[in-house]
């Protein structure tokens, strides 16, 4: 009795969480949103476009194509970006979605490797998250990932660089103010890959990731780090529940 | 080159529709210094066109301070059902179409 007490207010506490969330989107003005909401004016279909072209695309020496294996990413892909980070039984540790396509070309296609943030990838990324477009976040419930969530709530609250300033001290506790004048959002990675304004490109999560550590001075670790990673999932967790957001428009 | 056009398929006689385009291009300035300290040469669209029915209806000039992947909208008048061509001119000079058919009636 206790127990289904206890599991009743945990329940009710996460349901009032969610309600209390806000994603970048909601901070956006009502142009950005609208930027956002019409596909042709949303510059993220550029490579979502991209990427369609290249999941048919061979490659390597077999000339097999994503489509070779996965058929149609309307169906095979579906959710597939709503749930990652997920673990990677060959390496023995999370690899992001990115990450993912990235060994899938080295393994089973045989070609080169791509790296991460780098176009091709991004392209092939915003297209397989397209396919989760509006779909709710749901972290991979994988016990393997644990430790590395954990592992990411430490990173997210450690005081690093110069300006010795954890990740919390801005995206918890200032969440909704304003950093200068940009609005200072909850952290919440809902439309990785994103088109950012500022970029003028698509780009990654753990570019953005940069971005931040280099505001603080502190030395960023190299996108597709584990550290990022664990970070991802630690974030993805945060945010589970809300919806995706493929591709997303960021000031 | 990745470009999407957005214009209605078919459209009342005298009806004014959109057309919409979005090039993939970035846009870079001439301005700016790369990780060398050279300046980084200029890459832009100058120049975009429209015809339809053969005939130029629209033209728009573009320059540097355009930022990257230009997304462009306008107006025309639909009389009859002919192609809708959009043209446009990188830095090389080197003419690039997307052709989209309106019927009209």
């Amino acid at each position: 009795m206790i127990l289904r007490a206890a599991l009743l207010a945990g329940g009710l506490a996460t349901a009032a969480a969610a309600e209390d969330r806000r994603t970048g989107y909601e901070m956006m003005s009502p142009e950005l949103r609208a930027m956002q909401d019409d596909e042709m004016s949303n510059p993220g279909m550029l490579w979502v476009a991209e990427g369609a072209a290249l999941w048919e695309a061979p490659e390597g020496p077999a000339g097999r194509s994503c489509a070779g294996c996965h058929g149609e990413a309307a169906q095979s892909m579906a959710g597939v970006a709503a749930r990652y980070p997920a673990w990677d039984e060959a390496s023995g540790a999370p690899v992001d979605l990115s990450g993912r396509i990235a060994l899938c070309r080295t393994r089973h296609q045989g070609a080169e490797a791509l790296e991460h943030e780098s176009r091709p990838l991004l392209a092939l990324a915003a297209y397989v998250a397209r396919q989760s477009d509006g779909r709710p976040i749901a972290p991979d419930p994988d016990p393997r990932l644990d430790p590395w969530r954990e592992t990411g709530r430490v990173l997210f609250t450690a005081r690093m660089g110069q300006l010795n300033l954890a990740c919390a001290n801005c995206h918890d506790d200032h969440a909704g103010g304003r950093l200068g004048a940009a609005p200072i959002p909850e952290a919440h990675p809902t439309g990785y890959p994103q088109y950012r304004l500022q970029w003028e490109e698509m780009g990654g999560l753990h570019r953005r990731f940069g971005n931040c550590l280099t505001g603080i001075r502190a030395k960023p670790f190299a996108a597709g780090s584990p550290d990022y990673v664990a970070l991802e999932l630690y974030l993805m967790s945060r945010a589970a529940g809300l919806p995706l957001e493929a591709p997303a428009v960021r000031p | 080159m990745v470009a999407m056009v957005n214009i209605p398929e078919t459209a009342a006689p005298g009806d004014i529709v959109e057309v919409k385009i979005l090039i993939s291009h970035p846009m870079e300035t001439g301005f700016r210094t790369g990780a060398d300290g050279n300046l980084v040469p200029r890459d832009i669209i100058h120049e975009l066109r429209c015809l339809y029915a053969g005939e130029e209806v629209f033209r728009a000039e573009i320059f540097p301070a355009i930022a990257a992947n230009p997304f462009l909208g306008f107006f025309l008048r639909a009389t009859e059902t002919a192609e809708v061509e959009l043209l446009w001119t990188d830095e090389a000079g080197q003419e690039h179409s997307e052709r989209r058919t309106l019927t009209v009636g």
